[in-house]
């Protein structure tokens, strides 16, 4: 067991606990709580008579369009962690260049940016 | 690492690629900003920057950068030069049919423009992590392109179709991938080649990636038995994207085998060699046997394209410096007697409709001539048949460096299962000659007409020119993987 | 000891949550198992010592793509019981080629415990010491993969081409805000001023600007 995953204890630890306690809650009412369950009482209730339609609702397309971009600009953000962390550890030529890497990095999604604005894939109507 | 003086220079080397990738984000910005009325000037500017992409390419220097990962040689300049000419053809074609079809978009060239750029890093790619995102940065393109008619039902099932095949088959590209890294330890191909010699017959995880690898790339360029995603998606796809399709992409995904095969296994030919050979055998009996009973010459045209491809992999297979030559050469004729095909295929309507059936073209040389000696022009050299130059294409191109590895069997079988497609081309002549024209023909749009017309002269007497132009070329690029 | 017990936890996790997203009749269900796969992956990352990777599996995958699915099979009007349907006849192929596959690792774990995994001519560089993850991969990614990393903002561009293309439709007549034109209006164009009669009433052929104030 070396030092560095030594540092991921805390998580484990608490992630153990979160099991322990979810499974407990799940067990709990199983064992504790009363249960004479008929049809009429289990089947879903709207008013009266018997449910329509699926309870689920069709989602508009443009959540889709929106969240596909968001995790454009998220993954855009991703690759800007290494480079932070390690620019100035760089040889000074090679951090020249690194830098100017990035920039065109973000100057390409920039473009991108600027093309949905103009197409007004970031309104909503 | 290489120190920045060297960067610069490298950038030197991907000089094309930056042409490709610069004009692609001016064309988007500036059709932004110009609406929809801008998608003429963006295909011109495409055009314009295929042919530059395409010159700096042929013409460029040469070297090896990014750790080996990026390499400008003969073969990459040769590949680059084909793929971005089919490209700009695409483009010029895609543009007109998609403003007859009033949907007329700037993105369209842009995305033609991408893709290109992907099909280029394939060519050049000098590791495993290049080829996996060039593959990917061209796929991503082509699937937009097929679901490009997007109010269109068939063109959007050909868009979900491709993507999920080709997600899968990127699946199996990356596994065979991280194989070859786990039991290589690099992937550069070069290491590889090194290290496969060192392991001396214990390479038993290399081949299983390799095998994948292999299985990845034949869905790429639909050979079978991965193929099942081609008819399907020809059909739906709008008629310019599918000769796109069937043109440069394939010549991307086979120069990238090849140089994985020759550069990273040369010491394992007989184990690959087996492998490429199924693959091809089952490719050119599937092309030839399924295409008979095909009435749509969409998907008649995805199985001709099946039954190439086979032979293209029996060029590869062979294994020497020729059979590079000869997978160049053949599939530079093939390409363009693919996009001729297609041209003729954009260029015959009755009706406003699409003539997509072979019934449709019958008596089509009562109603205009032209058209028809093209398509029989075409139809011709597809099939093999002499003088034209699908002939010498699949015989002294595709069968001859074969053959001089030995390989008399496969050639044998590629011959057998060429005469059997010839039938459904023929039928194909014989419905345009000798049927009964159902009605007038429309007036064929002018760019398709062109073009289907200059490949038809290039199929029979220009080629004979060309290629004896482009074949040093073609055997230098052969040469330039270090191959006897 | 300890972390071939995480280890084989994590593998088991992600191997069962995996089966999950594939068996489970809800497919709600099956991106929430898709987020445990996810999980359990990124908790063997942290055992490789990959610690970056492991979190940008978490942030991304977890945090963006999972949701995006959520999204897609809310939005997707789809009989999922309908598709399962075929799922008994395709069954003895699905399973041939699964056995196919899981003989091919038995052999290549195989070849894995004979010889070892890299054992090519270069070795695989030992993580430095005293650096992290992120910082192994940031001395090289901006610089001798610039290559790669230009051609990964490509293929984020492509997406995002691609998902305007095929989704981005415009409703007509659907009023839009326009700042530019908000900020830009003058008195004049908002405002005027009518006399109106006593006994009669502003006029009924007032022009249409006048009367409703503009956007």
């Amino acid at each position: 067991m070396n030092a560095f995953l030594l540092e991921y204890l805390p998580i484990v630890i608490f992630s153990g606990i979160a099991i322990v306690l979810g499974a407990a809650f799940l067990l709990a009412p199983m064992v504790l709580a009363p249960s004479n369950p008929d049809p009429e009482k289990t089947s879903a209730y709207e008013c009266g008579f018997n449910p329509f339609e699926d309870a689920r609702l069709k989602f508009d397309v443009r959540f889709y369009l929106v969240s596909i971009l968001f995790i454009i600009f998220d993954l855009e953000v991703a690759f800007l962690f290494p480079w932070a962390v390690s620019l100035m550890d760089l040889p000074e030529a090679a951090q020249r260049f690194a830098f100017w890497s990035m920039m065109v990095f973000l100057g390409v999604l920039t473009v991108g940016f600027i093309y949905e604005w103009k197409k007004g894939a970031l309104e909503w109507e | 690492m290489i120190p920045a003086s060297s960067l610069a220079e490298a950038l030197g080397l991907a000089a094309p690629e930056l042409i490709l990738a610069v004009s692609a984000m001016l064309i988007l910005v500036g059709g932004a900003f110009g609406g929809r009325g801008s998608s003429g000037v963006a295909s011109l500017s495409a055009v314009a920057a295929l042919i530059g992409a395409a010159v700096a390419a042929a013409w460029g220097d040469q070297g090896v950068a990014f750790r080996g990962g990026f390499i400008a040689d003969d073969m990459a300049a040769f590949a680059k030069a084909a793929i971005y000419a089919a490209s700009a053809v695409a483009v010029v074609l895609g543009e007109r049919w998609l403003g007859r079809a009033g949907n007329a978009q700037f993105e369209f060239p842009v995305l033609i423009l991408i893709a290109a750029l992907g099909m280029g890093m394939m060519a050049s790619a000098g590791d495993l992590i290049h080829l996996y995102v060039g593959v990917e940065l061209h796929s991503l393109a082509l699937y937009v392109l097929a679901a490009f008619q997007r109010d269109d039902a068939r063109s959007s099932e050909a868009g979900l179709k491709y993507f999920v095949l080709g997600a899968l088959s990127s699946g199996l590209l990356l596994y065979g991938a991280s194989l070859i890294y786990g039991f290589a330890g690099s992937v550069r191909f070069d290491d590889i080649a090194r290290a496969t010699a060192a392991l001396e017959g214990e390479g038993t995880g290399v081949l299983f990636g390799l095998v994948f690898v292999i299985c990845g790339l034949a869905f790429k360029v639909s050979a079978a038995p991965f193929h099942m995603w081609t008819p399907d998606v020809y059909e739906g796809a709008p008629l310019p994207m599918v000769a796109f399709f069937t043109t440069a992409p394939k010549m991307a995904a086979l120069v990238v085998l090849a140089r994985l095969l020759y550069e990273g296994f040369p010491e394992a030919v007989d184990q690959w060699r087996q492998v490429v050979l199924i693959v091809a055998l089952i490719s050119m009996a599937v092309g030839a046997f399924a295409g008979l009973a095909q009435r749509n010459l969409k998907r008649l045209l995805a199985y001709s394209s099946i039954s190439n491809m086979g032979y293209a992999l029996l060029a590869i297979s062979a294994g020497t410096a020729g059979g590079i030559e000869g997978l160049l050469i053949f599939m530079v004729l093939y390409m363009v007697d693919s996009l001729g095909l297609f041209a003729c295929l954009i260029a015959a309507n009755r009706a406003g409709r699409s003539m997509e059936n072979i019934g449709d073209f019958s008596g089509l040389s009562r109603v205009n001539m032209p058209l028809a000696v093209t398509v029989t022009v075409l139809a011709l050299s597809i099939a093999g048949i002499p003088p034209m130059a699908g002939f010498w294409a699949k015989y002294f191109f595709a069968f001859q460096p074969a053959i001089e590895a030995g390989l008399w069997g496969p050639a044998a079988f590629g011959l057998l299962t060429g005469v059997v497609a010839a039938f459904y081309y023929l039928r194909l002549v014989k419905t345009i000659w000798f049927d009964p024209a159902p009605g007038e023909a429309d007036v064929p749009p002018l760019d398709a007409k062109l073009i289907a017309y200059a490949s038809a002269i290039w199929a029979f007497p220009v080629f004979y020119v060309v290629v004896s132009l482009i074949e040093p070329y073609a055997a230098q690029a052969g040469r330039s993987l270090g191959l006897s | 000891m300890v972390a071939s017990i995480a280890f084989y936890v994590l593998a088991a996790a992600t191997l069962l949550s995996g089966l999950a997203v594939v068996m489970s009749r809800n497919p709600v269900h099956s991106v929430l198992f898709l987020i445990a796969a996810f999980f359990s992956a990124a908790g063997l990352f942290v055992l490789l010592s990959a610690e970056f990777l492991a979190m940008l599996l978490v942030v991304v995958y977890v945090g963006a793509v999972a949701v995006l699915f959520l999204f897609v099979v809310m939005m997707l009007d789809v009989d999922f019981a309908q598709l399962r349907e075929g799922f008994a006849k395709y069954l003895p192929l699905g399973g041939v080629i699964a056995g196919l596959l899981a003989i091919e690792m038995i052999v290549v774990s195989a070849a894995v415990v004979t010889r070892g995994a890299a054992s090519g001519v270069r070795d695989v560089p030992a993580p430095a010491a005293d650096a992290t993850n992120a910082e192994v991969i940031g001395r090289v990614l901006y610089t001798d993969f610039a290559f790669l990393f230009q051609a990964a903002g490509m293929v984020l561009l492509v997406s995002m081409i691609g998902a305007i293309v095929l989704t981005l439709r415009h409703r007509p007549g659907v009023r839009r805000q326009n700042v530019h034109d908000q900020v830009n209006r003058t008195r004049a164009q908002g405002v005027s001023v009518i006399g109106a009669p006593t006994g009669v009433g502003i006029p009924d052929d007032l022009p249409q600007a006048a009367r409703t104030p503009a956007e």
